[in-house]
């Protein structure tokens, strides 16, 4: 089966933020995403889970965009202009797809 | 005295209260008794469309005065006043940095509606009536502190701004939206609405309180026992100190608008209450430097159980003493 490389970038960033990343992710024109919520997990704050939440003041969200290497750059500047000041991790991995006329 | 103690010994053994206080040990004991994520906010969704749906029944039935409008005035004024105090208070008593000390005082001017409903509560049990719009002035108290705070660090030269999409958040916040909504539907269909549905907003609603608060202990425990590191004495002082600062403004501005018994209880509920949804929420996008585990575990550890064991049933016996009912 023919593959084609891609890049895998994951930006987990407080639930309150999500819209702003969002936003900010389709302004430049990344179009393709997904958003997932994060159960719980630990961190330089300690450990916390999303059981309860009250709020979304506390709560995460991950969000994973699949994109050709070329757009990489647009995506971190993106990401970077609403993480700067939070609390949050990207990372980027270098993946395979099968149709790379989607991404 | 004995009227005081009576009182809060019958709400020290409520269900309610216990409910809680079930949560809080739960959580200290490091038990794996947890409320689903969607169970606690279809609680809490419940919850706000009851209380303001009777809200709204009542101010249909017993019409608007001309009270509305100065009450209204009065709980925006002491949202953005009590901030001010809290911050000074906190550069006496503790050693936090100016951005903590305004995020904690942002709280403290803005309301808790769990606490509200729990004393509306109260009221009902022991037979005090309240201003139905009470509903609308907790809702009129969440925004003006976020702003008030914000000033506050503008002035140490500091130049946040509230964004438009952080003022559309606050002020259209899920919670303010169901609550203003459901009064404005309750005080449309008025107790014709209200005998429709009745057994579902009236008759569940204790035990749903319960429940939630359940959870709430819950969530002040696992506060309690994450935050625990931040609670030095000054701190813990001021969690109990400011809820009484603010009861006594609240008492203050309910006798000059000469609000019903419960009307000036449910004043001081709200000035004496600090928030844990809708300010953390801002508190997080607009100063997130701050420490939450400071303002989270203050508001919704310490002062939110004050409020809910001792707070109200002081602030219920204070209240009838001084209208004389």
């Amino acid at each position: 089966m023919q593959t084609h490389r891609a890049k895998r970038v994951e930006i987990t960033i407080e639930a309150i933020m999500q819209s702003r990343l969002t936003e900010a992710v389709q302004k430049a024109g990344i179009t393709g995403f997904t958003v997932l919520p994060v159960l719980g997990g630990s961190g330089r704050s300690g450990e916390w889970t999303r059981a309860g939440e009250i709020g979304r003041a506390s709560g995460m969200v991950q969000m994973i965009c699949i994109i050709r290497s070329e757009k990489l750059d647009d995506l971190l500047d993106a990401a970077f202009s609403v993480v700067e000041r939070h609390i949050g991790v990207v990372s980027i991995v270098d993946c395979e797809v099968l149709r790379a006329e989607r991404f | 005295m004995e009227q005081i103690l009576t009182l809060a010994g019958n709400n020290l053994i409520s269900p309610i209260i216990l409910s809680f206080a079930l949560g809080v040990a739960a959580s200290l004991a490091r038990s794996d008794l947890s409320v689903p994520e969607a169970a606690a906010k279809a609680l809490s969704i419940y919850l706000l469309f009851a209380i303001g749906f009777k809200g709204g029944v009542s101010v249909s039935s017993h019409g608007i005065d001309a009270k509305l409008g100065l009450t209204l005035l009065a709980g925006i004024i002491l949202s953005a006043a009590l901030p001010l105090i809290a911050f000074a208070l906190l550069q006496v008593m503790t050693k936090l940095s100016r951005l903590d000390a305004a995020a904690v005082a942002a709280h403290y001017g803005s309301i808790s509606i769990v606490t509200f409903v729990a004393a509306t509560s109260v009221l009902e049990s022991s037979d005090i009536s309240s201003e139905g719009y009470m509903v609308a002035v907790a809702a009129a108290m969440e925004a003006p502190a976020i702003l008030s705070a914000l000033w506050l660090i503008s002035r140490g030269g500091d130049g946040r701004r509230m964004d438009g999409d952080l003022m559309r958040e606050i002020m259209l916040n899920g919670s303010i939206v169901l609550l203003v909504g459901a009064f404005f539907i309750g005080w449309a269909t008025g107790e014709e609405g209200l005998a429709e549905i009745s057994s579902f907003v009236v008759a569940p609603f204790k035990g749903v309180l319960c429940l939630f608060l359940l959870d709430m202990g819950l969530v002040a425990g696992r506060g309690l026992r994450g935050g625990s590191g931040v609670l030095r004495p000054g701190v813990l002082a001021f969690g109990i100190t400011m809820p009484v600062i603010g009861s006594i403004c609240g008492l203050g501005a309910g006798l000059l608008l000469g609000l019903s018994t419960g009307g000036v209880v449910l004043m001081m509920v709200l000035s004496a209450s600090a928030s844990y949804i809708a300010v953390p929420a801002a508190m997080r996008v607009a100063l997130p430097e701050a420490n939450p585990s400071i303002y989270l575990t203050l508001s919704l550890g310490v002062t939110f159980p004050f409020n809910l064991t001792l707070g109200i049933p002081l602030y219920v016996a204070l209240a009838t003493a001084l209208t004389g009912v």
